[in-house]
């Protein structure tokens, strides 16, 4: 093998290279900056997150590179955007949560980043080592940023590390089985040679079973969502929005390379699997989300149900179905980082995001209540909503693919959550206000979360009146994935 | 001589006394060790493929894994010392501040 076989190419690499990049110079700039000054860091990483945005549609390299590791197509770029806009709204409105909370960092900010970075790297990842590296990498740098909440965050970051770093090691064993059928770890050879082998192989039904498992962990699907309410509520509520958006995100990025491109021959054994998982998951999801009490909990159930919906677009296995996932990834970004971004702002005092603290907001704040009720109603999926539209391409593209059933379950359950979407926004505005003012807000925190909420209220308005622009680009991202 | 179901085999029960290890051990240390046996059940199945087919690749893996793994309890410990200052607590049934 020579050197230009390798296909060595910077460019596939450079939005990486830049968040890493970034990464480290927030670190080095921590030593720098006196204990009182740290949300400089915050401005810095979270603009310059901004400013590599627009990098990243620039490099898109079709070919794999570095022999076969990483690929940068649309596919990747269009994850990459995902979690560089969620990752920047986090961070933003973490400088201010932070400064609430009494524990402003450097390494809250860097690790941020290096979560991010890890995202990218598995949007990216064309073989099984770089992929599970990436994983690792975002993963590790979560079960800090959990633990970084004063209080319940260390309980929640353990939790989500004992499980976490089980389902890596699962992961991790049915990579192995993969390897061990196939010869190789890249997931186009893969491709190329999972066709010649019989159906009836012992290695690939484990390495389907073990595989699916572990990525279903990562995105919190039944029966393997045990870590998720307790990681979201024990974490700094920005944490949480990124871990439910973006970890979430690059999960599916991954989940769709590998069985749709790696294993696209076998569709008739996974999809069987994963269809289980899906209806399990959106049913569980609503279902339980209704008694939660608090509202970060009770979100994060709602992320349960969602990331059932989103499954479905991966059992299709068709071009309309993953084009279906990355835009409900991208709608999804906007209007839950929405939602914890209320949630965050108006909870009172450190006990916790009780749904109760939500009584009367729409008397006191009632643009607060307004953007609440906004996301809530594009989370339960109703027109003009965006939500409504992500959830409509999936569905549409279920019944394409003559997955009735699973459109039946899809239905019931968005009908199910609508209930306790409502409830929040009952409270809001039909309930009497009681208990203690809410706190003045200085003129700086309201200008750093009214940037965060209209954006993604735009976001979530535009791309549900307006959905056809990003299918298109959606549709032409996943192209190359269903052309073998 | 052994071929590589004898060395699969071996990965399958020290795979699944880690797994049986961390769903039933109560001791967050134990829970630690047993991850770790997980790990490296993995890191014999992944050596043998490679040794047996006769490619790099699983080796190569090896070596990240080996990595990705010392980072990873290291991560494990130090959550474990910040649970232990506040809680004074090493089990995980006594883990149970959220519920619901």
């Amino acid at each position: 093998m020579n050197l230009a076989s390798l296909n060595i190419n910077i460019y596939s690499l450079l939005p990486l290279l830049m968040v890493v990049g970034l990464a480290l110079f927030v670190l080095v700039l921590d030593f720098f900056i006196p204990r009182g000054g740290k949300r400089a860091l915050g401005y810095v990483s979270a603009l310059g997150l901004v400013c590599i945005l627009p990098f990243v549609p620039m490099f898109i390299e079709t070919v794999p590179s570095y022999a076969g590791f990483v690929i940068a197509d649309t596919y990747s770029a269009f994850f990459n955007v995902v979690f560089l806009v969620s990752s920047a709204f986090a961070i933003f409105i973490s400088i201010d949560y932070l400064r609430r909370l009494g524990s402003e960092s450097g390494e809250y900010y860097y690790i941020m980043l290096f979560a991010t970075a890890g995202m990218m790297i598995m949007a990216s990842a064309n073989d099984l080592i770089g992929l599970y590296v990436g994983l690792e990498l975002m993963s590790m740098s979560f079960y800090i940023l959990v633990a970084l909440r004063p209080g319940k965050g260390a309980e929640g970051a353990l939790k989500y590390f004992v499980l976490g770093a089980m389902s890596s090691g699962i992961l991790l064993y049915g990579i192995s089985f993969a390897y061990g059928f196939s010869g190789t770890t890249n997931v186009n050879e893969m491709a190329a040679i999972v066709y010649r082998l019989p159906d009836n192989n012992t290695y690939l039904y484990l390495a389907l079973a073990l595989i699916g498992a572990g990525f279903a962990f990562k995105i919190a699907a039944f029966p393997f969502h045990v870590w998720s309410p307790d990681a979201y509520e024990g974490a700094p509520t920005p944490v949480t929005a990124l871990l439910s958006v973006g970890s979430k995100a690059a999960a599916f990025a991954v989940f769709l390379r590998v069985f749709a491109v790696a294993l696209p021959a076998f569709h008739g054994q996974w999809s069987d699997m994963l269809w289980v998982i899906s209806a399990a998951t959106m049913i569980f999801g609503s279902v339980v989300a209704i008694p939660q009490k608090n509202i970060i909990r009770m979100l994060a159930y709602s992320s349960i149900a969602h990331a059932g919906v989103i499954l479905m677009g991966i059992v299709v296995n068709s071009s309309a179905g993953a084009s279906a996932v990355l835009y409900y990834s991208l709608v999804y970004a906007f209007m839950n980082v929405g939602a914890f971004t209320v949630a965050a702002l108006a909870s009172r005092g450190d006990g916790g995001e009780q749904l109760t603290d939500l009584r009367g907001l729409a008397s006191r704040r009632p643009w607060l209540a307004f953007f609440m009720a906004l996301f809530m109603v594009s989370l339960a999926g109703i027109p003009p909503t965006a939500g409504f539209m992500a959830k409509f391409f999936v569905l549409a593209s279920a019944v394409h693919a003559g997955y009735y059933w699973l459109a039946v379950i899809a239905v019931i359950s968005t009908a199910i959550a609508l209930f306790f979407y409502a409830r929040v926004i009952f409270y809001m505005y039909m309930r009497d206000y009681e208990g203690a003012e809410l706190p003045e807000r200085s003129l700086f925190t309201c200008v750093t979360y009214g940037v965060v909420l209209i954006l993604t209220a735009v976001g979530t308005l535009a791309l549900g009146v307006y959905p056809s622009a990003i299918l298109d680009i959606a549709v032409r991202a996943v192209g190359p994935l269903f052309t073998i | 001589m052994p071929t590589i179901t004898h060395y699969l085999a071996l990965s399958l029960i020290l795979f699944t006394i880690g797994l049986a290890g961390v769903l039933i051990r109560r001791n967050i240390i134990i829970v630690l060790m047993s991850l770790e046996l997980i790990f490296n059940s993995v890191n014999i199945s992944l050596a043998a493929f490679s040794y047996f087919l006769q490619s790099i690749n699983g080796v190569v893996f090896v070596i990240f894994s080996i990595t990705v793994a010392a980072a990873e309890v290291a991560i494990g410990l130090a959550l474990l010392v910040t649970v232990y200052r506040t809680r004074r607590a090493v089990n995980v049934d006594e883990l149970n501040e959220m519920k619901g």
